[in-house]
């Protein structure tokens, strides 16, 4: 019985009036790669936030129906949005460095849980940067601006910057949306490596790369997951018309 | 349209813009030569440095400086951060409704109102009602009043160039809203605000009207020592020189005193203006972005 680490039950989204979101079902596994693939517009981004609960920050936003975070419900009240956050990592699509150093960057999280120890949070630091491949690069320039950096070196950093909390689940909007195929590249192998030790959902526009990387795949179209299941399945004998509309080009 | 008509078209509109700039720079070059030209002979360690004497045709005018000092100092002190913190609570607390679109509006208006108004009100309020009577302290808090709109303005520009993506980024990873606020906005956007700050400040240096009704003396022969100056009246170097070209017996006489009152009071805009300038040059090279 492969171990759930997210799951949502009749889960719906709302900005104000419109309804972006409408009754998700999906079961996230542990220590795999969920992709969630879909024309622009489908909600696929928004429901990746809601799993962190990013929307909170947008006024006039609603949800409905539950999330359940190794069983827990994230949208309950007794929930603390900033432990969740520490659970739930994220990277954005814009890769998004602090105008700090890139020592800085990555020890930001552990600073702001109150950690101290500058022996521990070097460490720290260290131990993310390797783990999101970029050790080798930045070791000799951990004091620079994190700016000075590549836009996929930047990305990793946002990376490694995720990692240092040591988060359960690792949630990435479009994370290589913006970079070369090399960039791209790395990522997608650094993915191999991370999933061992998180579970990540991606949000993807690169039909490929969902097929390369990933072990289950959501299609999301108009705020609906129409169809989820492994990702071999989906791409090779989706169930859905509309599924297979969309994973052949037909339309998005 | 021919070759020939746009290009004497585009000469206009550029000599137009041009003129404009022409009118506002020569302007401004005459009053600073003027009072250059005229107030620099009058500017001694005697003139900086002494109170008036003999009915104020000679002397100096070191209680004025004195005075305006310590007023800008009360200013400062309330103006900075209710200013600054009202400007947070509005950008990243407050729910942007429409009570936060009304209080804005009240704002921006209230920095059209004229600062004799606030001049009443400071009497009003602090003179009267709070019983700081005729004061630097009453003065000082009625310019804060009239600063803050200002203050504020500034300081929700400043939080509104700061990327949205520093704020998120901080949340996403597990900070508090007010750490985010603390770590990853306030220090990039706290250059704009303080630029903004001395900015309204230096302008409120040389008010004259809010002065009046709250404590300004036509003439003192000794300063007080702090802490209680600030409960007593005092000089200020915008009223004197007010007096000195208007309302002293003996006008011409005098004049040279006045150019070097406004001469020294320019001088000290001029610096509070380049201390502005000055922190957001450092503060830019700090914090580049990529």
């Amino acid at each position: 019985m492969p171990e759930i680490k997210i799951r949502t039950k009749n889960f719906n989204f709302f900005y104000g009036n419109f309804k972006a979101l409408s009754n998700i079902n999906i079961e996230i596994e542990a220590n795999k790669v969920t992709a969630l693939i879909g024309p622009s517009g489908c909600g696929k981004s928004t429901f990746l936030r809601s799993l962190n609960r990013m929307n909170d920050l947008i006024p006039g936003t609603r949800v409905e129906g539950l999330v359940e975070l190794d069983g827990e419900n994230i949208y309950d009240k007794s929930i603390d949005v900033v432990d969740l956050r520490r659970r739930v990592g994220m990277v954005f699509q814009k890769s998004n460095p602090f105008p700090k150093s890139i020592f800085d960057n990555v020890a930001y999280g552990l600073r702001i849980q109150g950690f101290k120890d500058k022996a521990f949070i070097a460490r720290r630091v260290e131990e993310s940067l390797i783990q999101a491949a970029l050790w080798d690069e930045v070791k000799d320039r951990l004091h620079e601006s994190a700016f000075a950096i590549s836009g996929g070196q930047q990305q990793r950093l946002c990376i490694a910057r995720a990692l240092v909390v040591n988060p359960e689940v690792l949630l990435m909007d479009e994370p290589a949306s913006a970079l070369d195929p090399i960039a791209t590249q790395k990522i997608e192998e650094l993915l191999f490596e991370l999933k061992k030790k998180y579970t990540i959902v991606i949000v993807t526009h690169n039909m490929q790369q969902a097929a390369r990387i990933s072990d289950w795949t959501g299609f999301f179209y108009l705020g609906e997951l129409i169809e989820f299941g492994p990702t071999e399945q989906i791409f090779t004998n989706p169930k859905n018309k509309k599924t297979e509309e969309y994973i052949t080009g037909r339309f998005g | 349209m021919t070759r020939a008509r746009r290009k004497v078209q585009e000469w206009i509109g550029f000599a137009s813009l041009y003129f404009a700039v022409l009118i506002v720079v020569s302007i401004l070059g005459f009053i600073l030569y003027d009072i250059i030209a005229r107030g620099y002979k009058v500017i001694s360690w005697e003139f900086l440095t002494q109170a008036p004497r003999r009915g104020m045709t000679e002397g100096g005018i070191w209680p004025a400086i004195v005075g305006t000092f310590w007023v800008s100092v009360v200013t400062v002190f309330f103006s900075v951060p209710i200013g600054m913190f009202s400007a947070i609570y509005l950008v990243e607390y407050a729910e942007q409704g429409r009570l936060v679109r009304f209080i804005r509006l009240a704002i921006r208006n209230l920095s059209g109102v004229p600062s004799i108004v606030y001049g009443l009100f400071g009497f009003a309020l602090f003179t009267l009602t709070l019983n700081l009577g005729l004061s630097v302290l009453s003065s000082g808090l009625t310019l804060a009043l009239l600063t803050l709109p200002c203050t504020i303005t500034a300081s929700e520009e400043a939080l509104k160039t700061v990327p949205m993506s520093y704020r998120e980024g901080a949340l996403a990873l597990g900070a508090t809203k007010w750490q985010a606020i603390r770590t990853n906005v306030l220090p990039y956007a706290l250059p704009g605000m303080l630029t903004g700050t001395i900015l309204s400040l230096a302008r409120a240096a040389g008010e004259t009207a809010p002065l009046l009704f709250t404590g300004v003396a036509f003439f003192l022969p000794s300063i007080p020592k702090f802490p209680h100056l600030l409960f007593e009246q005092y000089m200020a170097l915008p009223y004197h020189l007010f007096i000195m070209s208007t309302q002293h017996h003996e006008i011409v006489k005098v004049r040279p005193l006045a150019y070097g009152t406004a001469f020294v009071l320019i001088l000290l805009v001029v610096l509070m203006n380049g201390t502005a300038i000055w922190i957001r040059y450092r503060f830019r090279r700090k914090y580049k972005r990529g």
